[in-house]
């Protein structure tokens, strides 16, 4: 059982790494978790590169503004280098006045989602809407929409995985096919650099002996040398097609300072100060905002319901009475309250260092500033960090596409 | 007979009142003269007059109510009409008392639930049973006179969505689930369900027993669909399958009619609709007064069927009169029509309209009032006493094609195949179509063809051309004078029958008279010609003077390229300067001579000596009128010929048409194509397409299956790495990297890579690259 599960992540790993040429820390952190990481790398790759009325230059320059509203290095850098492998204009990334005024428009939308998502009312959807040379349809305000939630969320998660303050070790293979990284030597444990075109014998033996029980560890170890050989002779790799440098350097060029994407950077999160009449409860994912974002985005709307599902669904160590009280209390923090929990269980269950900490990671996913508080929470295994950090990723998430599309159901019915 | 007269006191008129708050449910009292209403902020009780809502309590009582009283659902006792249930959002169950004294009314408060209560119910007969059903995934049956539950289910599954007692048998229940099941339960055995199902993909949020039929059950989910189940039997069956437009948030059989049920829905639309469940393509009635959600959905009283409840999220309550639905059917169109494999058309009209005068049958048409044995008729359903639908009876008509005659679309194939769109110059593909035109027996576009070239080709040598011209165009104004009148007669003609419908496209591209192959164009008139008489009243009024076999000859005559012509004559002389000519960009130069050296017969019979214009017009000249030749083709179904012309005139007719035009020949032109299965002209046509929309065709679906290379099984739906044996499929032989663009591989020993990397390496090597001792060639 053990093992088959491991097998599971090992391969969903290999898959990823081979069909982007990179394995993200982002993933290897929800390893612990292949269930679930199936399910969001399906639903990352859809909103990213499936059907969807946005060009797809456009999605990753939503992701870039998304990310960079909390300074997400990482993810800026890592959207920038695929806005522009998608064919995105370079110009576009010299920050976001040299963007296309309807991408500016969404300026706003984003700033609010990131940070006081109860802010967001139907004026914002009417203005992004609102006819004219600049406007937005419904179909792709929504998968805007959609990209942006997603994007905060993950930021959520990279800052409390930590992936974000590494970026410089952060394994940084070309993609596509040129040499450099060989996944079959990686898979052997074997850290020859790619062979010199000249020695093929053996080779097809060699991949024949592809082991699939190949760990993480030896994944990251190989990636690492790797990267340290790349960067030892950047020179010596001349033999690699061209566009792989152009990759390298626009890459190097991306991964500069964010907050070029971001006006008014001084909005945050503030406390969301209760207000009675704002209940919740009637506007739930089950039966509302399932079936709004699954009309206006076919079949997003179903995989999400898999993530929040398998996200319920992941045993958690302790009990499932904390997951509950995590998550609503996450919600909590964006405003949302559910008439039936009782709000003082979520202080009996948790420490005050995991509040901290869950708080932190919700709402100040900020590396660039200092943290409010210290992130004194230490759990007993890694896992059970990644555990968490998913909750937090996932109510985040299902909070902010609830503002939103509360929002776009009543603009439509006004 | 007490129902009756009980039900005839109801009456009152379609009527509102608004509410404070939005309202999330509602409920009747047994003699339907007052109705509850239960939401977050709102618990009223309403008194129905005949002309109005009188609000007669306010339950929410209290400086700062409790949530007890933020109710997700409310429900009226129908034997004890004092008695009230509503479950609370904070998970509580509660029963009020209306006959207590003080303002209060709350009864028993029972706290068992963890989680939001969805929906409470009572017993139909048994005064103090009450059951609950909560997101906590319980569902809990309550004995009134005790302070606890007497028992409590465990679904086992998600959260319970709705809870409802069966009206015939006394001990079970169904509840339906969010992960799609239905449970079906008995009071007596909480230890396990009855049977289970799934009715729906995703949560099903309502079901409802029928009043009469024993087992019958109706679910809606949020699968947009509303099931009807019949449980009598073993197997739990579905009977009947409603496709709604959006989430089924509340369904109820309509009372005294055995096959209506109304719905409302969860999310975007706002309408109630009754339905038919026989019917299930169109909507019984609809009403359409709520500006949000309807939230609550009940019929005032429970054996009559003409007053319906509703509250709603835009805080209004409602009560809708039948008569005052709308009525969806009256406004749907009772016409339809099919093709059949082999060409045949079969057509069902309203028989009022199909007994109007018909003209001579003739060619394979053969009417069929009422059903054929050959034709098994579902539309013609027997009358049924009990179907509130307006009878419409249907005649079919089934024109045959007739045996022996050109197989279909023949010329079409043929056509496709033999034209020239591009490769050589202007005159030349003008006059290889024109040839295969005139091969296949199609005068008509031959002669266009013709036209083109001569109207676009450049002239070489001035005196030549002119020398020739005298033939040409000599002949226009002859032409004209005898054609013209009989061919705008003609083409009223068309015109009046061509706004029919579509028959007339389908018409022509399925037709096989083979007397009419000419044109597509008259090909549907003439068949059309025979059978109209089932079509329209008013084309038949229009066609009654003339017989058939006069206008058959009128036909003919317009096929000598009419359209032309017409806009000739009315700019009789425009000389212009030769000069100004070649601003239209040409295939290429050569065209020219092609010209006007050989007469065309047609021409040729015709010689007049006067010059009427000087023949250096320059081509665009020319463009409206070839432009309104192409929409007249295409208006009459045969794009074909439209969309090569445009090909092959290229520039020099595509900015007198709209993009979009163009976008939609070029469309239907690869459509007929791809059905005929000729790729390789549809893929001839997406490239020489200048179309953005058509061009990009070719970059959809241009998925790949493959299958690893090591296991020989196919690949999974993406990445390079195969599922089964988990190794990299489609590895480079020089570089062992995936290749994600070019493969080339020897055919020979099956081994190959990167395009780049295997050229290379054949230039050293003469040996495969893979070691396999393969001497592999690259050429």
């Amino acid at each position: 059982m053990v093992n088959s599960e491991k097998d599971r992540a090992s391969l969903l790993r290999v898959k990823a790494l081979a069909s982007r040429g990179r394995l993200d820390t982002v993933s290897q952190q929800m390893a612990s978790h292949p269930q679930y990481l199936e399910s969001f790398l399906r639903t990352q790759h859809y909103i990213l590169y499936m059907d969807g009325p946005l060009p797809l230059p456009y999605r990753h320059y939503i992701a870039i503004m998304a990310a960079a509203r909390h300074h997400c290095k990482y993810l800026v850098s890592l959207h920038s280098a695929q806005f522009l492998r998608v064919g995105g204009d370079p110009s576009w990334l010299q920050g976001l006045e040299a963007a296309p005024p309807r991408l500016q428009q969404l300026d706003h939308i984003n700033k609010v989602l990131a940070h006081q998502p109860w802010l967001t009312a139907r004026s914002h959807i009417q203005a992004l809407l609102k006819t004219g040379e600049q406007c937005w349809s419904l179909a792709e305000l929504v998968q805007a929409v959609v990209l942006l939630a997603h994007c905060h969320s993950l930021c959520s998660f990279v800052f409390g995985s930590g992936s974000d303050p590494d970026i410089a070790a952060t394994p940084r293979v070309p993609h596509g096919t040129p040499p450099g990284f060989c996944l079959c030597d990686a898979a052997n444990g074997n850290t020859t650099l790619s062979p010199a075109p000249g020695a093929p014998a053996g080779k097809t033996q060699r991949r024949r002996s592809l082991d699939s029980s190949c760990e993480v560890a030896c994944f990251r170890e190989q990636i690492q040398k790797e990267e340290k050989e790349r960067k030892g002779d950047r020179k010596g790799v001349s033999q690699t097609l061209p566009h792989a440098d152009a990759e390298e350097e626009e890459e190097a060029m991306c991964s500069a300072d964010p907050s070029r994407f971001v006006k008014d950077p001084e909005f945050g999160y503030q406390e969301f100060t209760r207000r009675e009449e704002d209940h919740f409860q009637d506007y739930s994912w089950e039966d509302h905002g399932f079936s709004l974002v699954n009309r206006l985005y076919s079949d997003i709307g179903h995989l999400l319901d898999e993530r929040f599902r398998n996200v319920a669904s992941l045993p958690f160590p302790h009990s499932p009475d904390l997951k509950r009280a995590i998550w609503n209390y996450i919600h909590c923090i964006y405003g949302i309250r559910y008439d039936d929990y009782d709000y003082g269980e979520v202080n009996r269950l948790m420490e005050r260092g995991m509040k901290l900490y869950i708080k932190a990671v919700a709402c100040y996913p900020d590396s660039s500033k200092t943290p409010l508080c210290p992130l004194s929470w230490a759990p007993v295994k890694a896992s059970e960090k990644v555990h968490v950090n998913v909750l937090v990723m996932e109510a985040r998430l299902q909070a902010e596409l609830l503002y939103a599309l509360r929002a776009i159901t009543q603009y439509m019915i006004a | 007979m007490e129902k009756m007269t009980k039900v005839s006191t109801i009456n009152g008129r379609t009527m509102f009142c608004h509410l404070d708050a939005p309202a999330n449910a509602i409920s009747v009292c047994r003699d339907a003269t007052q109705v509850v209403v239960a939401g977050r902020n709102i618990f009223k009780i309403y008194g129905l007059e005949e002309d109005g809502f009188v609000e007669r309590l306010n339950l929410r009582v209290g400086r700062k109510p409790s949530l007890n009283f933020s109710c997700a659902d409310v429900m009226w006792h129908q034997m004890e009409e004092n008695l009230l249930a509503t479950a609370a959002t904070n998970g509580a169950v509660v029963t009020w008392n209306l006959a207590r004294p003080c303002r209060n009314k709350q009864e028993q408060l029972f706290t068992e639930h963890k989680r939001t209560v969805n929906k409470v119910c009572f017993h139909p007969t048994e005064v103090h049973m009450l059951l609950s059903g909560s997101q906590d995934g319980f569902m809990k049956c309550f004995d009134l006179r005790k302070k606890e539950s007497v028992s409590t289910f465990s679904g086992q599954s998600e959260s319970v969505r709705d809870v409802q007692f069966s009206m015939k048998d006394y001990f079970t229940f169904a509840a339906s689930f969010e992960n799609g099941n239905v449970q079906l339960w008995d009071i007596r055995r909480p230890d396990r369900y009855e049977r289970m199902f799934t009715a729906h993909t995703g949560p099903v949020f309502c079901c409802d027993w029928h009043p009469e039929d024993r087992g019958w059950l109706a679910t809606g989910g949020r699968d947009k669909m509303v099931k009807v189940w019949d449980m009598s039997t073993n197997r739990v069956k579905e009977i009947y399958c409603v496709q709604t437009i959006a989430s089924v948030a509340r369904v109820k059989w309509r009372p005294e009619r055995r096959y209506h049920l109304a719905t409302c829905s969860m999310m975007v639309d706002h309408n109630i609709y009754v339905w038919d469940v026989r019917r299930p393509f169109i909507p019984f009635a609809t009403f359409e007064e709520h500006k949000d959600v309807t939230t609550g959905i009940v019929w005032r009283h429970q054996h009559d069927p003409y007053y319906l409840l509703s509250g709603s999220k835009d805080s209004t309550l409602y009560q809708h009169m039948f008569k005052d639905a709308s009525r969806p059917v009256d406004r749907a169109n009772p016409e339809g029509l099919c093709f059949g494999l082999f060409g045949d058309l079969a057509f069902a009209a309203k028989e009022s309209l199909m007994t109007a005068p018909s003209s001579v049958g003739e060619v394979g048409r053969k009417t069929y009032p009422g059903g054929d044995r050959r034709y098994p008729i579902f539309f013609f359903k027997k009358p049924d006493v009990t179907e509130q639908f307006a009878q419409v009876s249907s005649a079919l008509s089934v024109f045959e094609s007739e045996a022996g005659s050109a197989v279909g679309m023949d010329w079409f194939i043929k056509t496709a195949q033999s034209y020239l769109l591009s490769g050589k110059p202007f005159g030349e593909l003008c006059e290889h179509n024109a040839q295969v035109a005139k091969r296949l027996n199609r005068p008509q576009e031959s002669t266009t063809w013709t036209m083109l070239r001569i109207m676009f080709s450049e002239p070489a040598n001035p005196s030549m051309s002119a020398n020739h011209n005298l033939n040409k165009s000599g002949n226009l104004p002859l032409v004209n004078s005898f054609g013209m009148k009989e061919m705008s007669a003609a083409l009223n003609e068309r015109n009046k029958e061509n706004r029919q419908d579509n028959i007339h496209n389908l018409d022509s591209n399925h037709n096989n008279n083979d007397d009419n192959e000419e044109t597509e164009g008259s090909e549907g008139q003439a068949e059309y010609l025979f059978g109209d008489a089932e079509l329209d009243d008013d084309d038949l009024y229009s066609m009654e003077h003339e017989n058939p076999a006069a206008e058959e000859t009128e036909y003919l005559l317009p096929q000598e390229a009419f359209p032309i012509r017409h806009e000739i004559m009315d700019h009789p002389s425009a000389p212009e300067p030769l000069q100004e000519k070649p601003e239209s960009p040409h295939v290429s130069g050569s065209e020219a001579e092609s010209m006007c050296l050989t007469p065309m017969e047609s021409f040729s019979l015709i010689s007049v000596s006067q010059l009427l214009f000087s023949p250096h017009l320059p081509p665009k000249f020319f463009c409206p009128i070839v432009k309104e030749m192409l929409c007249y083709y295409a208006e009459q179904g045969d794009v074909q010929t439209a969309v090569s012309v445009l090909i092959v005139l290229g520039e020099r007719i595509r900015k007198e048409i709209d993009e979009l035009t163009q976008e939609h020949w070029y469309m239907s032109y690869i459509d007929l194509l791809q059905r005929f299965e000729l790729w390789n002209v549809s893929n001839e046509v997406i490239k020489l397409s200048t179309c953005g929309a058509i061009t990009c065709l070719n970059q959809a679906s241009t998925t790949l299956h493959i299958n690893c290379s090591n296991c020989k099984r196919p690949m999974s739906n993406k990445g390079w790495i195969c599922d089964r044996c988990h190794q990299c499929a489609s590895v480079c032989a020089v570089c062992h990297h995936v290749v994600k663009g070019l493969f080339v591989w020897c055919q020979g020993c099956s081994h190959g890579g990167h395009l780049e990397h295997v050229k290379d390496w054949l230039k050293q090597s003469d040996h495969c690259p893979a070691g396999c001792g393969h001497l592999c060639e690259y050429t």
